[in-house]
């Protein structure tokens, strides 16, 4: 008797997985993230804040958000989902909505208010691009240039990565379609709103790419985030567009002779998301660690770590200075308003159907 | 006559038993000795290496995802005529609308959407923004669901969406493998895809093209070292050795980072050149990120596999042959050409085998030092693997490639005899 009504009472809290408390929580939890100073700010930022309220946690990392996808959905087809919150890309994140592989994610319930009672879905705002995805920060994927081989003219202009005869030498470029199509039509004199209608026929689609055939000789083409500052650094090449935070870590970390140039530079997001299927302890503790990471402080903490700028409007007056360096981090946000003058809205919707097509077009011309 | 057969009867065993039946329980019993001692390794190749590669090469022709989201509007527009350019009829598009709705609740309707979206760009968002309203269709008093549908994304009024849900509804498919061979399920059957968009094959034939040539290079290189250890006392051959061993103990990765800084136009390389007068400085040699950055590096990489075959039978050759050969009037070259080098073969054999099979699956080399043109197919397989996801094209074109080994490995043992192959 005793024993069938434990069993029931412990059925019964199974169930209202919503009103969790502290003793039915998991206390392991596996982060999944980058790696590199991007992990390390969110170790400083959040991780280690919540580890101090709950000692009885243990985290552990796995450096795996590149290929995060490909091992969500393997974890899922064996039934074995072992993480528990994942970093992921906005681009990513919707395609494991898609796919079933994340849980949808009630904003305004799940996630905590602004200090002034806004709710996280009118804070987060337009950043809410998928309805499994949490955005942490802005990034963007722009240029920086070496300032002792550009000659006497600064370049001001995206468009003059393709103007070979003002500034010649190597430009590295991210080895996708993405962006690059972008930029090349927008260097081709196509208007800013009109991007994506254009690149939607193959009148277009052609158009880009013998833009970007009028300096393909010259391109180093790059997978790692890494490679443009390295490159950038050896003198390999002459711009080179890489992730902002990467740039700056290189100007202001290793004082490279590097300088940024944000014209039409593109916005992207970068988030967490949940795994499908978690047990309902594991569930718990991850929406507990979600709520705390993703509040207004916390996001604007990490702002100290690294130049991303956060996905909350609330967390953008509360940037304050590099914690190492105290530099003020504001003017190296991709958001700040002198760096955003003209900025790239990539198309996330417009990318998600038509990715793997324009891939294949992109692949057989880069193979030409 | 059968007289004899029964006054001869049957041998015995010494207890009696037909020794013909004896044997035979011997035998068995030593053959299920020797299953049960490689029992293990069997099930450990079966379950870690066999099933998989089976279970990925099936994906390549599953396509079970159309009818098992959409049952019923498959079956509804079976009768649908895709060439006549019209629209399904209401039927179907109120199968269609019941479908989603379960789909929607499921969660099932973005992936079939993916699925189909391989197949035509823009059929995702479709199902994606519809699948957001399905949930809460009326599907009694909802219709006509015609306009319904078409009111809600007018992708449902275009009759290529329907052709593409209904050629790919039957649970398995060739589309992956079409694919992979750059061609596509046309109005009219299979036809190849416009020229912008070929890829795989000429991936495919650059592949074949650059494995050859790094497979020759490894013989050339490999031949003079391997005769070197080979003829050497013990003493040094063994230090030599180890230099041989060194850098295939090193990390692929490591090892690809080294040339990477050897070859790049500010390069160690291309620095001496320009030191020594021999390159000007503002034309500096493009070494890396082409065919020939790939073949230098994989070259490198993969030349210990050449040695080692070639070393260990150079090492089985008498010197005394070489010997008696010109003892008997033969020239240096004739010496080595008509006596040493044929019984060299077998090394040579074994060492293109492994290098040439281990060359055409790289990417890690070919992604860093390649650049655009010394890629190989393998290095879309990884791309459909980890990052568009389009798992059935990548096992499809897994499947080619391992075709292609196997029939490659098929034409060596007819032609040289995988028997003359020796690997020490």
């Amino acid at each position: 008797m005793k024993l069938a009504k434990m069993f029931m009472a412990t059925s019964a809290l199974t169930l209202a997985g919503n009103v969790a408390t502290a003793e039915e929580m998991a206390n392991e939890l596996t982060l999944v993230s980058w790696g590199g100073a991007y992990q390390a700010s969110q170790v400083k930022a959040y991780v280690e804040p919540y580890l101090e309220m709950h000692p009885e946690v243990k985290v552990t990392w796995d450096e795996s958000s590149g290929e995060a996808v490909a091992k969500l959905r393997a974890m899922n087809e064996t039934g074995n989902v072992t993480w528990d919150l994942v970093d992921a890309v906005a681009s990513d994140s919707m395609r494991l909505c898609d796919e079933g592989l994340a849980e949808e994610i009630n904003h305004d319930e799940d996630l905590a208010a602004a200090p002034d009672g806004t709710s996280a879905s009118d804070d987060f705002g337009d950043l809410l691009v998928s309805d499994c995805f949490v955005p942490q920060i802005v990034y963007s994927t722009t240029f920086g240039y070496r300032k002792d081989l550009v000659g006497d003219t600064k370049p001001d202009s995206v468009c003059a990565i393709f103007d070979l005869d003002t500034w010649p030498g190597k430009r590295s470029l991210q080895k996708r379609p993405i962006d690059n199509m972008e930029w090349a039509l927008y260097c081709d004199g196509v208007e800013k709103d009109a991007i994506y209608d254009t690149l939607g026929t193959d009148e277009g689609v052609n158009q880009a790419l013998a833009k970007l055939d009028t300096i393909k000789d010259q391109v180093v083409w790059w997978t790692a985030g890494a490679e443009t500052p390295q490159l950038l650094a050896d003198g390999e090449v002459v711009f080179g567009s890489t992730f902002n935070g990467r740039l700056f870590s290189a100007i202001a970390e290793q004082n490279q002779p590097i300088e940024m140039l944000w014209d039409m530079q593109s916005f992207d997001l970068d988030g967490w998301i949940v795994p499908a299927g978690l047990p309902a302890d594991r569930k718990a503790r991850v929406m507990d660690f979600l709520k705390f990471a993703t509040d207004t402080q916390r996001l604007a903490d990490q702002a100290a770590y690294i130049s991303y700028g956060p996905a909350r409007a609330s967390s953008a007056p509360m940037v304050g200075k590099h914690a190492e360096l105290g530099i003020d981090m504001a003017p190296h946000m991709p958001t700040d308003p002198a760096n955003s003058g003209n900025v790239h809205v990539y198309d996330y919707e417009w990318w998600a159907d038509n990715r793997d097509d324009l891939n294949a077009k992109f692949e057989a011309w880069l193979a030409k | 006559m059968s007289d004899m057969t029964d006054t001869g009867g049957p041998v015995l065993a010494a207890d009696g038993t037909p020794l013909k039946r004896s044997l035979a329980r011997a035998l068995r019993r030593q053959k299920m000795r020797a299953l049960m001692l490689i029992a293990p390794l069997l099930l450990f190749i079966l379950i870690s290496f066999i099933l998989p590669v089976a279970d990925m090469l099936y994906r390549s022709v599953q396509n079970g995802i159309v009818t098992e989201t959409l049952p019923r509007s498959v079956v509804a527009l079976a009768d649908w005529d895709a060439k006549s350019g019209d629209l399904p009829s209401e039927a179907v598009f109120a199968a269609m609308a019941a479908d989603l709705k379960e789909a929607a609740a499921a969660k099932t309707h973005t992936k079939v959407g993916t699925r189909l979206n391989y197949e035509n760009p823009g059929i995702s968002s479709l199902f994606r923004k519809t699948g957001r309203k399905a949930k809460k269709f009326d599907l009694e008093n909802g219709g006509p669901w015609k306009e319904a549908l078409i009111d809600i994304n007018e992708g449902w009024g275009e009759p290529d969406n329907w052709r593409t849900i209904q050629t790919y509804s039957p649970p398995v498919t060739a589309g992956y493998f079409l694919n992979a061979v750059d061609m596509r399920v046309g109005p009219d059957g299979a036809e190849a895809r416009p020229e912008s968009e070929q890829i795989y094959m000429n991936l495919l034939k650059r592949t074949l093209w650059m494995s050859l040539t790094i497979t020759v290079c490894c013989i050339l290189l490999a031949y003079p070292v391997a005769w070197i250890l080979a003829n050497l006392p013990m003493r040094q051959a063994n230090m030599l050795m180890i230099l041989v061993l060194l850098p295939f103990w090193t990390s692929l990765l490591v090892r690809t980072s080294a040339w990477k800084i050897l070859l790049q136009q500010q390069g160690v390389i291309n620095d001496i050149l320009v030191w020594i007068g021999l390159v000007d400085d503002s034309a500096r040699l493009v070494i890396i990120n082409n065919q020939f950055g790939t073949i230098v590096a994989m070259t490198h990489i993969l030349l210990p596999f050449m040695i080692l075959p070639m070393y260990s039978v150079m090492q089985t050759i008498p010197p005394t042959y070489l010997r008696a050969a010109k003892s008997l009037g033969a020239t240096d070259w004739t010496a080595f050409w008509r006596v040493y080098f044929p019984q060299t073969v077998p090394g040579i054999g074994a060492g293109s085998i492994l290098v040439f099979i281990l060359a055409i699956g790289y990417y890690i080399t070919p992604a860093l030092v390649g650049g655009t043109k010394g890629t190989f197919i393998s290095n879309q397989i990884a791309f459909h693997i980890s990052s568009s996801l389009n798992w059935g094209l990548a096992s499809a074109l897994g499947a080619i490639l391992l075709a292609v080994v196997l029939v490659l490995y098929w034409a060596y043992d007819k032609i040289v005899g995988i028997d003359n192959v020796k690997l020490g």
